[in-house]
């Protein structure tokens, strides 16, 4: 039987009274939202914080996913479930309803939250990288006000964030709505984190890539961008050898360590096949609209 | 903590360590039993019960996250006449072997039917894709979904 070592449990009832409770109660206190996450490592001892500030009464506040004059906005206690039932998401983000299909199973989306995928840090999550590839920003609130921080500015290693103990993240920001995107993934059986997986974002202007950006997930020990990936692909018009290319250099670019879902040369090319994949489908879907 | 969780419908109270998960307060605080504890590691489905409404892996929930909240175990599910038409289906069409999914199943099933009354075989699929049979009896599930769908359907017609 699992059980978590012993903490504190505290109840938060708005933002403020989060933030003061995490200042209370200091570094060795977590934000529980979903739990998804936190409770598996808790129970297997991976994590023993000593106070838990539970924020799901903020849903009030922090459930929701609204187009705000053409900015994306996601309150950070969405669950899964409300991403991928999003028609707002299906119809300019979908590469975010692509991944959601894809994250754990429809129970733990249920329960799940989109602050909670972003804040845990885990290089394997899929999330970062769909938001990476959105050139997304998280909406972080402490003691001292908000700031933004690019989601790809977010980590800082495996589970490390820049936010400091004190913060919450309030919200995921996207100011870019891309004119088709796409997220693939290789998972060893359903439902399990990916041993690759890759998001693109693009639009396109007389027929070439005009911006495009890609996220890398689970190929380093952080979520990654393929910047010179990117850079390869700017300019040039699409199609299968162009495609090729870029898988090649975003392979070269990504930086896998084995574990138990691959070797890292496996991931590499999972990395080169996906990029290419990904690239297709996100030129198909710009080319529809 | 003091606790007070609406569970099938009647208020349970109980003091409890923060650290108590949601599936042993069901099994060991309420002696509702019929929720199974499987993998422990919020994979096998084998202990979803419904929180507000919503099918979720009772493992990795603790109990004091529903305190306020409601609860539903398949206990709660029974209608005071008869079997529910997603039990009498899993009857109907042997959707279970050795039973210790079947549970999670049930609940998981009943709460896909109330939102989408007539599910297709893929959405069946991806609805219990959470949910884990050791039997590998998926074949008979799909089926005993689909004849609750069926005879759900038939029955509302029939009372409307």
């Amino acid at each position: 039987m699992q059980v978590p070592a012993r903490f504190e449990y505290e109840v938060a009832t708005s933002v403020e009274g989060a933030i003061s409770l995490l200042q209370r109660y200091g570094s060795e206190t977590r934000l529980l939202a979903g739990g998804h996450s936190l409770i598996p490592m808790m129970k297997l001892r991976l994590a023993s914080p000593e106070v838990l500030v539970d924020i799901h009464r903020l849903d009030k506040d922090l459930r929701y996913i609204r187009d705000d004059g053409g900015t994306l906005r996601i309150g950070a206690l969405a669950r899964h479930k409300d991403v991928l039932e999003s028609e707002l998401v299906k119809e300019h983000y979908t590469l975010l309803t692509d991944a959601e299909t894809m994250i754990a199973d429809p129970l733990v989306r249920n329960m799940g939250t989109v602050g909670g995928a972003l804040a845990n840090g885990d290089p394997a999550e899929d999330l970062p990288a769909a938001f990476v590839a959105l050139g997304a920003e998280v909406v972080a609130r402490g003691p001292d006000g908000e700031r933004t921080i690019a989601v790809e500015d977010l980590y800082t290693g495996p589970y490390e964030t820049v936010l400091e103990p004190v913060d919450i993240i309030t919200e995921l920001r996207c100011s870019r709505q891309p004119a088709g995107s796409a997220y693939f993934k290789v998972e060893r059986r359903a439902g399990d984190y990916a041993s690759a997986a890759i998001g693109v974002a693009l639009n396109l202007a007389d027929g070439k890539i005009e911006d495009v950006r890609i996220g890398m997930c689970g190929v380093g020990s952080t979520t990654l961008r393929a910047r010179e990936t990117e850079e390869l692909l700017r300019g040039q018009r699409p199609g299968a050898e162009l495609y090729g290319r870029a898988g090649e250099r975003a392979a070269e670019e990504s930086n896998p360590l084995e574990d138990a879902r691959g070797t890292a040369p496996y991931k590499r090319d999972l990395v080169r096949v996906l990029v290419g994949r990904a690239l297709e489908k996100a030129v198909e879907r710009a080319e529809v609209v | 903590m003091h606790i007070q969780v609406n569970v099938n419908g009647e208020m349970r109270e109980a003091d409890v360590e923060p650290r108590l998960l949601l599936v042993h307060f069901i099994r060991d605080y309420l002696g509702l039993t019929g929720t199974h504890w499987g993998c422990d590691t919020s994979n096998c489905g084998a202990c979803t019960v419904h929180l507000d409404g919503e099918p979720v892996k009772s493992c990795t929930i603790l109990a004091v996250r529903a305190d306020g909240h409601e609860v539903t175990t398949i206990e709660g599910i029974w209608s005071g006449t008869g079997l529910t038409p997603v039990q009498e289906g899993f009857h109907e069409e042997h959707g279970l072997q050795c039973g210790f999914c079947t549970p999670g199943m049930i609940m998981t099933a009943t709460a896909l039917l109330e939102r989408n009354p007539d599910p297709t075989e893929e959405e069946i699929r991806a609805a219990i894709s959470g949910n884990l049979c050791r039997c590998t009896g998926y074949e008979n599930i799909i089926r005993a979904v689909r004849w609750a769908a069926d005879h759900r359907t038939a029955r509302e017609e029939v009372s409307a």
